[in-house]
């Protein structure tokens, strides 16, 4: 790993200003960002750790929402957000193992933005509102393609802000080696109707299945997308699973979100 | 180089490191702590894992400057005050949890975090919890027999094979 500077402030405008220096990255659990830097994939000149600012940690209930700090830990997640929110709180707790989820981040998972990852689908499932440093952006509008957010340079995710559903759940098939998603569907239902997101499956990263969201919202029932099929187009193809294989998996994972929710 | 403070088995150390230098280095290279091991260094393996203020982490997968001022645990901090092994390290010893012994230290530490939040856990559990700790001898099951018999319980009906 190339050598770098390692600053840790401990408000939002200090780490803001960290990150505006030249070639700063922004470092918060770790879990993915180091071992990409010990492959010299990242080279930081200035890493900014974020995990040392109070109010980027915790997990509040504000009345229908629960607000969940950037800096808070998968395990934190699994145990304080288990009363109020919990298909978030599972989907958390099954996060890679147990010495990553106390250090890796819900506000990392994010801005990372890997096409497996299990966040992203809560997220988007919920319709979750990302707060950062500059401004408020929906779900719908921050994953854009692998990798790739609409955070700006420099901008800081400082929490999210999950709508709290009548019901939810989340299932994935597991790829056993990584625990990343092979395909998870995230499902949420709102008075206003029910949200699908599926991770691990599309070539650019989390996507809702507005097929399932409509059956869904007609009839909340695993019955309800019998009857469905969903296209392999624009689905991953690896050595774990072809496109047709994904597809098949983005329905019957979503069946077994609606019967676990 | 910077200054890095933190308790390390209950006693305070300082140490100069660069911002690369990983916890498991400083352990090792700058306290002369081996005990903790580093088997893929991709954070995959766990024989790395200590307790940084209670909970179990991967020592590969921390820098040391995050965790100034913390209190860190290793398994040069699990024996008793007399140097005798402590009750986890005795029923590894006692259950032939170890064949190489590479992956002990994590799985000694991995399981004395389950332990703490969880004092009787199933064999599920105890699976469960040791996802992130590999074992290449896959001595699995007797590691298994060794946490539920630290914790206490009856382990004459755990699976041999």
């Amino acid at each position: 790993m190339h050598n770098f500077e390692f600053v840790k402030p401990s408000t939002i405008a200090e780490a803001v200003k960290a990150l505006a220096r030249e070639d700063a990255q922004a470092l918060s659990g770790g879990q993915t960002l180091m071992p990409t830097m010990k492959q010299r994939l990242a080279a930081p000149a200035v890493l900014v750790s974020l995990t040392g600012i109070p109010e980027m940690r915790g997990v509040c209930r504000n009345g229908d929402a629960l607000e969940i700090g950037a800096a808070t830990t998968h395990a934190e997640v699994a145990r304080e957000a288990a009363a109020a929110y919990p298909a978030l709180a599972g989907l958390a707790g099954g996060i890679g193992d147990p010495a990553v989820r106390n250090l890796g981040t819900i506000g990392g998972s994010l801005a990372n933005n890997d096409p497996a990852a299990c966040y992203p689908a809560a997220v988007l499932g919920s319709g979750a509102t990302v707060v950062t440093s500059k401004r408020e952006i929906a779900a719908d509008d921050f994953f854009q393609g692998l990798f790739s957010t609409a955070l700006e340079e420099g901008e800081i995710i400082i929490s999210v802000r999950f709508p709290i559903p009548e019901r939810a759940g989340y299932a994935k098939f597991e790829q056993p080696a990584s625990r990343f998603a092979l395909t998870g569907a995230f499902v949420a239902k709102y008075a206003s109707g029910v949200r699908v997101a599926i991770t691990g499956a599309g070539q650019d990263g989390v996507f809702r299945w507005s097929d399932g969201e409509r059956a869904l919202s007609a009839s909340y029932a695993a019955d309800a997308l019998s009857g469905l099929s969903v296209s392999p187009d624009g689905l991953m193809a690896d050595l774990h699973g072809t496109p047709a294989y994904r597809a098949n998996l983005v329905k019957v994972m979503t069946q077994r979100a609606v019967r676990a929710s | 180089m910077t200054k890095v403070t933190m308790t390390v088995n209950g006693k305070a150390v300082s140490g100069e490191v660069e911002g690369r230098t990983l916890l498991v280095q400083f352990l090792r290279e700058g306290l002369g702590l081996t005990g903790t091991h580093v088997g893929c260094d991709t954070s995959q393996c766990g024989a790395c894992v200590v307790h940084v203020d209670g909970k179990a982490v991967k020592s590969c997968t921390v820098f040391a400057l995050d965790v100034e001022g913390a209190s860190v645990r290793t398994i040069e901090g699990m024996a008793n005050a007399d140097g005798s092994l402590g009750t986890l390290q005795q029923a590894f010893q006692d259950h032939h949890g170890l064949q190489c012994g590479f992956c002990t230290p994590g799985m000694v530490m991995t399981s004395a975090a389950l332990l703490a939040e969880n004092p009787k856990p199933t064999e599920a559990e105890v699976r469960d919890y040791l996802e992130g700790n590999i074992c290449r001898c896959t001595g699995y099951h007797n590691i298994v027999k060794a946490v539920l018999a630290a914790s206490g319980q009856d382990v004459s009906a755990v699976a041999a094979e």
